[in-house]
């Protein structure tokens, strides 16, 4: 049993999202420092602001200005902050009540330490030098010590130049561990050994395995070594240059049916013109210096495989 | 309506870390006790639905990789649902509920440790106002329970009353992964301390469903799901009162909780702070037996620990030690979306 794998795993995505006339008005006036909300039918103001009421359902358009100061409705102290949130000092998360506003809006509190901060204190917007439209124009709130005006008033909404889409960032890190059965297939490929694990109900050798059968719904046990030969039992010929990829088009991707197998795995196929790879035609790996898994595989040279050979396992 | 069961629940150890087992590796084990229990073989299974997260596992459709361990070939009725596997069994309910099915496999799984869960969570949040801000999972259950604290629905010392009473329950939950007297902690976000957050951890469950005769044959006492219901509140925190559940109480209403009362709860309220809101939207009193599984204070494995909710109160229905039990699960910060079911046990007062 190979001690257990692991590797770091980053999952990164630029999400770009197109906004809204509210969205679109609301992080546009963040940039122009200018904090709007919404009116609802019932005479509420949103802030921030939704395009449908969330009682109602109806449709909400009407904007409204209010204050760039509030009053915290409740808090947290963050003693500890994650790399991406607003400070990176401590500070306290805030819901935050603006005046002539009826709801809170979620951001960062600049405080120095949890006894500065108490429900139904008096803050303000701390804008970001830098700002984009987006949430984090706001660069946090801090102590404010005036009283609350309920400021607000009938906002057009209309802005040069208006913010139409944003772009979130994400990332996040993870350490991946492929599991017992994966790890044995990849403990044996960096000793370019290819290993499948049989069914111990229906005896089918799975290649790569993943740890169970999914005909019979039980775990595969039983390591059985396979290929290096193989066959094709199908293939297809590739006339796009993926990106990053230095392989030169057109060339063949196949189904290698590899000996003692009941799965077929897919690898790319070389040594041969792309047009004279056919079904039957009988491959092995090729490894190449350091490589943790097989480069491609070329012709052995042996005649081709009778087609009852493979045919379940296409 | 059909008559419909929970015949049989298994669920894994939770364990802080399964680096050795892949997601269908962790969940094969739980599978193959609920099909034993009912003596059904797989391809018995009229419908089978999972839960669980791409975000956990950092993978798309990773939930394809688990359905390896049900035998999905030749092809089976099959679903997916990107939540708790609570919301999984919802769906198949209403699958047996349309007669289409007699027989449901329900199984749900995450396995937190690959990722930082405080921050994989705040990619489900609102990704305009909200995401952008990275609030982690601990610090929204903070704000709310700052809001408990000012409105005077509980205090520091009564959350860590509660924490205690779970990981005291869980001490005879031989599947906890957290028992015993466990210290209140440093605050992660304050007010919240260590005692008063669930752990991280790796698991899965699984539950079969039947339908009347069918539930009979297979479970000497089935644990009947006489009303079911979810409903969700606004997705922005600033717009809900955060010191009530709304949406917990009206789920609750519709499943038909209030009727008669309940003897168990099984609630699902990862943080302290959550079970005092929850207690107050499903009028729980001490006539009531809260989380004596322990709950998910004492085991959450994220996208398993609602239907383990479920699987919890239906088991005690099994064994006799219920008779009608409440179980909630919840999706969402901040108690944002919940779940209620009502379970009986036939024959109660014989």
């Amino acid at each position: 049993m190979p001690e257990t794998l692991s590797a770091p795993l980053v999952v990164e995505f630029p999400f770009t999202r197109s906004l809204g006339p509210v969205q679109s008005a609301f992080l546009t006036g963040l940039r122009e420092r200018t904090v709007l909300g919404v009116s609802t039918a019932g005479g509420k103001v949103l802030v921030p602001p939704v395009e449908y009421d969330p009682v109602t359902a109806e449709e909400l358009r009407e904007l409204t200005e209010v204050a760039a100061t509030g009053t915290v409705t409740t808090w947290a102290w963050n003693p500890a902050p994650r790399p991406a949130q607003p400070l990176a000092t401590p500070f306290a998360w805030v819901l935050v009540r603006l005046d002539g506003a009826d709801t809170a809006l979620l951001h960062a509190l600049d405080a120095p330490g949890p006894d500065a901060v108490h429900s139904g204190m008096r803050v303000r917007i701390r804008w970001a030098a830098e700002r984009t439209g987006a949430i984090t124009d706001i660069a946090c709130f801090e102590p404010y010590d005036g009283g609350d005006t309920g400021q607000s008033a009938p906002h057009d909404g209309e802005f040069t130049d208006p913010v139409t889409g944003i772009v979130t960032p994400a990332r996040l890190d993870y350490r991946y561990t492929p599991g017992r059965a994966q790890s044995a297939y990849l403990d044996a490929l960096s000793r370019q050994h290819i290993v499948g694990e049989r069914c111990p109900s229906c005896h089918k050798v799975y290649v790569p395995p993943r740890g169970a059968c999914p005909t019979c719904g039980v775990a595969t046990t039983e390591q059985v070594e396979v290929g290096p030969r193989g066959t094709v039992t199908t293939f297809c010929i590739v006339n796009i240059k993926a990106k990053n990829l230095d392989i030169e088009v057109p060339y063949v991707y196949a189904h290698i049916a590899l000996d003692g197998a009941d799965l077929a795995l897919h690898a790319r196929i070389g040594g041969i013109p792309y047009d004279q790879v056919r079904m039957g035609l009988r491959v092995e790996p090729v490894w190449t210096e350091g490589g943790r898994h097989p480069d491609h595989y070329r012709p052995t040279g042996e005649p081709d495989a009778d087609y009852d050979a493979y045919k379940e396992l296409l | 309506m059909r008559d419909v069961a929970i015949v049989a629940f298994a669920q894994t150890d939770h364990l802080r870390q399964t680096d050795e087992l892949s997601e269908v590796e962790i969940l094969m084990p739980v599978l193959h006790q609920v099909l034993d229990a009912t003596g059904l073989r797989a391809s018995d299974i009229g419908f089978t639905c999972s839960g669980s997260s791409d975000y956990l596992a950092g993978r798309a459709f990773s939930f394809t990789m688990a359905l390896d361990g049900v035998g999905a070939n030749p092809p089976i009725s099959e679903s997916h649902v990107e939540m708790d596997g609570a919301w999984a069994l919802y769906e198949a309910w209403v699958k047996i509920q349309t007669g289409q099915a007699d027989t449901a496999l329900v199984y749900s799984y995450g396995k937190s440790s690959p990722g930082e869960v405080r921050d994989v969570l705040t990619r489900q949040l609102d990704p305009y106002y909200v995401g952008p801000l990275w609030p982690d999972s601990v610090a929204l259950a903070a704000l709310q329970a700052q809001a408990l604290i000012d409105a005077g629905d509980t205090d520091e010392t009564a959350l860590a009353a509660i924490a205690h009473r779970s990981r005291v329950a869980a001490a005879d939950n031989p599947h906890a992964q957290l028992k015993g007297a466990v210290p209140a902690g440093d605050y992660v976000v304050r007010p919240l301390r260590t005692g008063d957050c669930p752990p991280v951890g790796d698991g899965a469950a699984a539950v079969i469903l039947a339908a009347g005769d069918t539930a009979r044959a297979l479970c000497p006492r089935p644990a009947w799901i006489r009303g079911i219901d979810h409903r969700i509140e606004a997705h922005s925190l600033g717009v809900r009162e955060l010191t009530d559940s709304p949406s917990t109480r009206l789920a609750a209403t519709r499943a038909g909780a209030f009727e008669r009362p309940v003897d168990t709860a099984e609630l699902h309220a990862p943080f302290t702070s959550q079970e005092v809101v929850l207690r107050k939207a499903l009028r729980l009193d001490d006539s009531v037996d809260v989380n004596p599984s322990g709950g998910a204070l004492a085991a959450n494995p994220v996208m398993a620990a609602g239907l383990i909710r479920l699987g919890e109160a239906a088991a005690r229905i099994h064994r006799g030690e219920s008779d009608r039990a409440l179980a909630h699960a919840t999706s969402g910060p901040c108690l944002q979306q919940n779940m209620v079911a009502v379970l009986e046990g036939e024959s109660a007062h014989a």
